[in-house]
């Protein structure tokens, strides 16, 4: 292919028409333009009258030059320009294809198996065998094959949410047979591995990349600081400013999985790393599962949430009574100290608690409950809540769980208790013994200086070896726990506080309390924490971000988890171990994210297969530009554009301007409808009636923005024959005597408008004069127009209807007149008034219409200065009826965008206060 | 058989726009006869004009004894004068003034006949004579004369520019010339000045399209002559434009200064503007004479 620079021609040959262009200009120069005939009967008056000057018998140059122009960018487009053409790759010999088929090349893996089927077929051409390798999935053996059967395998390739791993890609170079060219589509990532891999590969043979030059962003997990949740993300290649949207996934109440938030990071020009916080309610937060990147399809987009954000609800009751100043004496003192950095604490009386329903109910030494307590926790813990007890002087004196079992108690209690090691007793205080291997605290150091001075004792009953989870030195029970129902419930015969053991100051006490759930890690795990522990994964995440089941794979260790990357045995998703969860993501808390760099001596490619790009639509567009421009021009020269066709060319000239105007208007006028609540009066062509419409809306806006909530922009005149109306809930109609019938499509319009919820206020302005029926020019006017309007049966609005206490309580509708003819749909014959109710229970939804006469924009308007335009009655009763006209606007639109939740009969007290019955 | 009936069908084309004209030109006098009226001036006639003391050389039977009888003088009724004046009317028929530059403009030689026609309408209804030039239609009264001069008007000349006929004018009637006097001038000339020989007086209308005015050419053109006769070709159209204006108010100063000097009246209506202003001034210049 003939090339110039970055541009090629399919064609050259037809570049040496541009030889033939001065040819034409001395051509084009020659001829003068043609005359124009008219007929003038002035002629007589120019007889005799000569040229002074002969110059326009000639082209101007300028004209020429834009014909000449025109002419070389047609020869040019027809020549086939194509900007940056594809070479042909030669080559000989096995080629072999590797992508990196990390999450960073999800987001477009389909472009790189077309890149990689088009590299195939390429091969194919020139008889090469191939071989393609995913480095995050590597084969055993690389074989060469014919690129016919190689690429069959092109669908079994896809991408794993982990990155090579480097001592495999090494084992996988010792096995490469021979030599070979190599293709390398690398995902613009960098990484160590790559050098390795590089220098292994020329060894081979020639080695080029295809790198695509976007934007990779991976999303940190989420961690929780100071109430606040906060996201982060990292960014490669460092670019201008940009903003990415964050969403939070969760289930919602009916177990619906849905967005729960949306957050916006903002990435500032230059910078790596966007960091947002998230406030949220404690009951949303600890349902979101998840955080992903809006229409982004990789891994590194989602952040899976584990306990780190869960923040569980603990109720903490203590026996004892309030002992004011002693606060380190306090049963629930230490208990607040370790919870609180991580659990949502919750105080009261147990019956308020329960209401609460949360997730464990800690009782500090309480021996006795009320039968409706006990009932109450008993139901709790059955479905699923936990109950943790400890120990103390009232449950050692008191008497329960002596005798039999109490339900409360997981093990029965001896009388007493015990005392060692104090100025009183025999013997040394006791340490607790190493966690057996079935304890959930199983793997927790226990460090030497945790003693125990007393404690209640356990009964010995034939199901206490199963209920303990720890005990002393000695076998002595520490902590029991039992099953009840789904929950559980748990003593530590010690108390909450530092009187009998040195348990409650040591860091062990706040292990355990996680290990049981109680509380969860703010932080991410340590070793020591996870040693001994089993993580089952139990969703995992694919490349592309989408979640699957995980049940079916192995279990893993918790060491394992925490030093290890992912990879094919550690997949990220979400393990669980116990009640205990924990997310693997694939993009770790700190890492950041760097562009891969290739040496000098590689070739590297953009991935776009479309890279050459045909020019030759641009010139030819260009070519019409121009000649488009030279017949203007030619017009002007000529004097067509002026006297008695101007106006056709004007017409040409401005139709050629304006067109791609049109649909930026379009978008515009959808923006300013949407963006905020804008309500709408429809143009009946009548400025006079359509400027009070605005004016009145204008001032209905003005009364809703200082009365309630709803704030609405300045309103929008609407033309029912091209305009959306969807945007709009609400549109004021005032009917003129001469305004068209709507076309056909803007019925179909009108009537899907009133069909999904929209509702149009009919004014036909004559209430001074007619009365509702009769026939004023305006009512016959409006018969006309609703005839083929979607309108049901109407009624004089009953007394009880919503509208009458929407906002205000009102009997009238008053406008600029006071008639008691408003109309709207009509109830249901059916609906009936319950016994001491003040309305009936009336049909649901919205009325699709209101008709009236009572001129309610005049009442309503106001001007530029928020002044009243019009006078409504007369002195102190004329502004007391305009205040009604204003409360009527604002039940009015209250009724359209809350619809019947006035209807409800929940109000009716309120309503029966405020009524004054 | 067939030469009667065709005669009929050309007769019933040719008298097709009459109506039209003559209704157009009653229309637009209607507007006129509203204001003014009447000579104003004592004389014979049929109306009643004023009461008058007797005089001596009164017959005693053009005494209104019922007037009289009412006080101690005697009086006689006066009638309105209502003397019949003769009014030869020329219009231009030639093509060069069937031009309309743009096609919401009527043609100059629409609004000519129409304009004539009002007038003619104006003058029978005040009892005058009306008539053609070049002896087609003498001076007659009465709507009879009316069809016919509308009949007349209608035709069209083949001729490039018209020329007036100085023919059948009586003496000491009155005349209005209507046309765009765009051609050689000295026809006309000579035409006014025996018309004033012979103690004729009267107006001269010049009819022209608002393009004829502004000349609003540019490039490379060639002019034509309605009938494509007479050529005329340009580089620049743009640049005879002030030449072009200067030689238009020259001939209208030239028909004024004639005016003048022959006591005739002389003005510019352009086909743009009202044909009611023109007209108004039409009957105005013949009243002065009156």
């Amino acid at each position: 292919m003939f090339a110039i620079g970055p541009i090629g021609f399919t064609a050259p040959w037809l570049l040496l028409g541009l030889v033939a262009l001065p040819i034409l200009w001395l051509l084009l120069r020659a001829v003068p333009p043609a005359p124009t005939r008219r007929r003038f009967p002035g002629v007589a008056l120019l007889l005799g009258l000569t040229d002074d000057q002969t110059q326009s018998d000639r082209t101007p140059w300028w004209l020429l030059l834009l014909r000449i122009l025109a002419v070389a960018a047609v020869i040019l487009a027809f020549a086939g320009p194509v900007l940056n053409p594809q070479e042909d790759r030669a080559g000989t010999g096995p080629l072999l294809i590797i992508a990196d088929g990390t999450w960073a090349d999800a987001r477009d893996w389909q472009n790189r198996t077309d890149r990689i089927e088009a590299l195939f077929e390429e091969a194919g051409r020139t008889a090469r065998t191939t071989a393609v390798v995913t480095l995050t999935d590597l084969p055993a053996e690389t074989q060469f094959r014919s690129a016919d059967v190689t690429a069959r395998r092109i669908p079994n390739l896809q991408p794993h949410p982990w990155e090579p791993d480097a001592q495999a890609l090494t084992d996988w170079i010792e096995t490469l047979p021979g030599s070979f060219d190599t293709i390398w589509l690398s995902d613009g990532l960098a990484r160590e591995s790559r050098n390795t891999l590089l220098t292994g590969l020329e060894d081979f043979g020639g080695v080029s990349v295809f790198q695509s030059p976007r934007q990779t962003i991976g999303l940190r997990p989420a961690r929780f600081e100071d109430g606040k949740v906060i996201v982060s993300a990292a960014r490669t290649p460092v670019g201008n400013a940009m903003t990415a949207t964050i969403t939070a996934m969760g289930l919602d109440p009916s177990g619906v999985e849905r967005a729960l938030a949306t957050i916006d990071l903002d990435f500032a020009a230059g910078e790596p790393v966007a960091e947002n916080a998230l406030v949220l309610p404690p009951e949303l937060r600890n349902r979101i599962t998840r955080f992903e990147q809006s229409g982004t399809r990789s891994a590194g987009a989602v952040s899976l949430v584990d306990d780190a954000l869960r923040r569980r609800e603990v109720a903490l009751i203590s026996g004892a009574g309030d002992r004011e100043g002693l606060e380190l004496l306090s049963p629930l003192y230490y208990l607040r100290e370790a919870l609180a950095p991580t659990a949502d604490l919750i105080d009261g009386t147990i019956e308020d608690l329960l209401l609460a329903n949360p997730d464990v109910i800690i009782l500090a030494d309480v021996a006795t409950l009320a039968g409706a307590d006990a009932s109450g926790i008993i139901e709790w813990v059955e479905n699923g809540g936990m109950l943790l007890r400890f120990a103390g002087p009232r449950l050692a004196a008191s008497d329960i769980g002596r005798q039999e079992e109490d339900p409360l108690l997981p093990v029965r209690l001896r009388d007493g208790g015990r005392s060692v090691g104090g100025a009183m007793s025999w013997g040394e205080p006791k340490a607790l013994a190493p966690f057996s291997e079935g304890s959930p605290f199983f793997g927790l150091q226990v460090p030497d200086d945790v003693t125990v001075n007393a404690q209640v004792m356990a009964q010995p009953d034939p199901t206490l070896a199963d209920r303990v989870i720890a005990q002393l030195a000695d076998g002595t029970p520490l902590v029991t726990r039992k099953t009840v129902g789904e929950g559980q419930i748990v003593l530590f015969h010690v108390t909450a506080n530092a009187e009998w053991s040195s348990l409650p100051l040591s860091g062990l006490f706040v292990q355990m309390l996680e290990r049981l759930a109680v509380s969860t890690r703010a932080m991410a795990p340590t070793d020591a924490e996870l040693a001994g522990t089993t993580w089952l994964p139990q969703q995992v995440l694919d490349a592309f971000g989408r979640l699957s089941d995980g049940s079916s794979l192995q279990g893993v260790a918790g060491e394992t988890i925490i030093e290890s990357k992912p990879g094919a045995n550690l997949q990220p998703g979400l393990y669980a171990s116990g009640d205990n969860r924990l997310a693997l993501n694939v993009i770790a808390p700190d890492q950041t994210l760097a562009t891969a760099q290739w040496p000098a001596r590689i070739r590297v490619e953009g991935l776009a297969v479309a890279a050459a790009t045909s020019l030759k639509g641009v010139l030819l567009l260009w070519a019409l530009l121009l000649l488009y421009v030279d017949v203007m021009a030619s017009l002007a020269i000529g004097g067509r554009l002026r006297g008695p066709r101007a106006d056709v060319a004007a017409a040409l000239f401005a139709a050629f301007l304006l067109a791609p105007t049109y649909a930026d208007a379009q978008d515009d006028f959808a923006l300013r409808a949407t963006t905020q609540v804008v309500l709408g009066h429809v143009l009946t062509g009548n400025a006079t009636v359509d400027d009070t419409a605005a004016a009145g809306l204008t001032g209905l806006s003005q009364t809703l923005f200082r009365r309630t909530s709803i704030e609405p922009a300045s309103p929008i005149g609407v033309d029912i024959e091209t305009d959306e109306l969807a945007f709009f809930p609400f549109l004021y109609w005032p009917v003129t005597a001469d305004q068209p019938v709507p076309s056909r499509e803007a019925y179909a319009r009108l009537n899907r408008y009133l069909r999904s919820g929209g509702m149009i206020l009919f004014d036909t302005r004559d209430a001074d004069t007619a009365r509702f029926g009769s026939s004023s020019p305006e009512g016959r006017k409006l018969q006309t127009i609703a005839r083929s309007l979607d309108i049901p049966a109407l009624s004089p609005i009953p007394d009880d209807h919503v509208l009458t206490r929407a906002f205000y309580l009102l009997q009238d509708f008053p406008g600029r007149y006071a008639s008691r003819d408003v109309w709207v749909e009509a109830a249901p014959i059916d609906a009936e008034r319950a016994e001491g109710m003040p309305f009936r229970n009336l049909n649901d939804g919205v009325t699709p219409v209101v008709i009236g006469g009572n001129d309610w924009a005049k009442a309503w308007a106001v001007d530029q200065y928020g002044d009243r335009m019009f006078p409504v009655g007369r002195g102190q009763a004329g502004e007391r009826q305009r205040e009604f006209a204003y409360r009527f606007g604002v039940n009015l639109i209250m009724h359209v965008l809350t619809g019947n939740y006035k209807s409800d009969q929940v109000h009716v007290p309120d309503l029966l206060d405020r009524l004054g019955q | 058989m067939t030469q009667p009936l065709a005669l009929r069908a050309d007769a019933e084309a040719l008298a097709s726009p009459l109506p039209a004209l003559l209704a157009e030109a009653e229309h637009l006098a209607t507007a006129v006869l509203l204001g003014e009226h009447g000579r104003r001036r004592a004389g014979l006639g049929d109306t009643f004009w004023q009461y008058r003391p007797a005089q001596d050389h009164d017959e005693v039977r053009n005494i209104d004894w019922r007037r009289s009888g009412r006080s101690d003088a005697t009086f006689v009724q006066d009638k309105e004068w209502q003397i019949a004046q003769s009014v030869i009317l020329w219009v231009d028929q030639a093509a060069s003034m069937r031009f309309a530059s743009t096609d919401d403009l009527p043609t100059k030689a629409t609004r000519a006949r129409t304009l004539a026609l009002a007038t003619a309408i104006l003058l029978i209804r005040g009892g005058e004579r009306v008539g053609l030039t070049g002896l087609r239609a003498p001076p007659r009264r009465g709507e009879a004369q009316l069809e016919k001069l509308a009949a007349l008007l209608s035709n069209d000349d083949t001729t490039d520019y018209g020329m007036p006929e100085s023919q059948g004018m009586l003496p000491h009637s009155r005349a209005v010339f209507v046309s765009d006097f765009l051609d050689d001038i000295t026809p006309i000339q000579d035409a006014l000045t025996r018309a004033a020989d012979r103690g004729v007086r009267g107006v001269i209308l010049q009819v022209l399209d608002p393009q004829e005015e502004a000349f609003p050419f540019d490039g490379r053109t060639i002019f034509e002559s309605m009938t494509g006769q007479i050529k005329h070709e340009t580089l620049k159209a743009g640049d005879l434009r002030d030449r072009y204006l200067t030689r238009l108010a020259e001939r209208k100063d030239l028909l004024s200064t004639l005016a003048r000097a022959t006591g005739w009246q002389f003005t510019t209506h352009h086909t743009n503007t009202t044909a009611t202003q023109a007209l108004l001034w039409l009957y105005q210049a013949l009243e002065r004479h009156a």
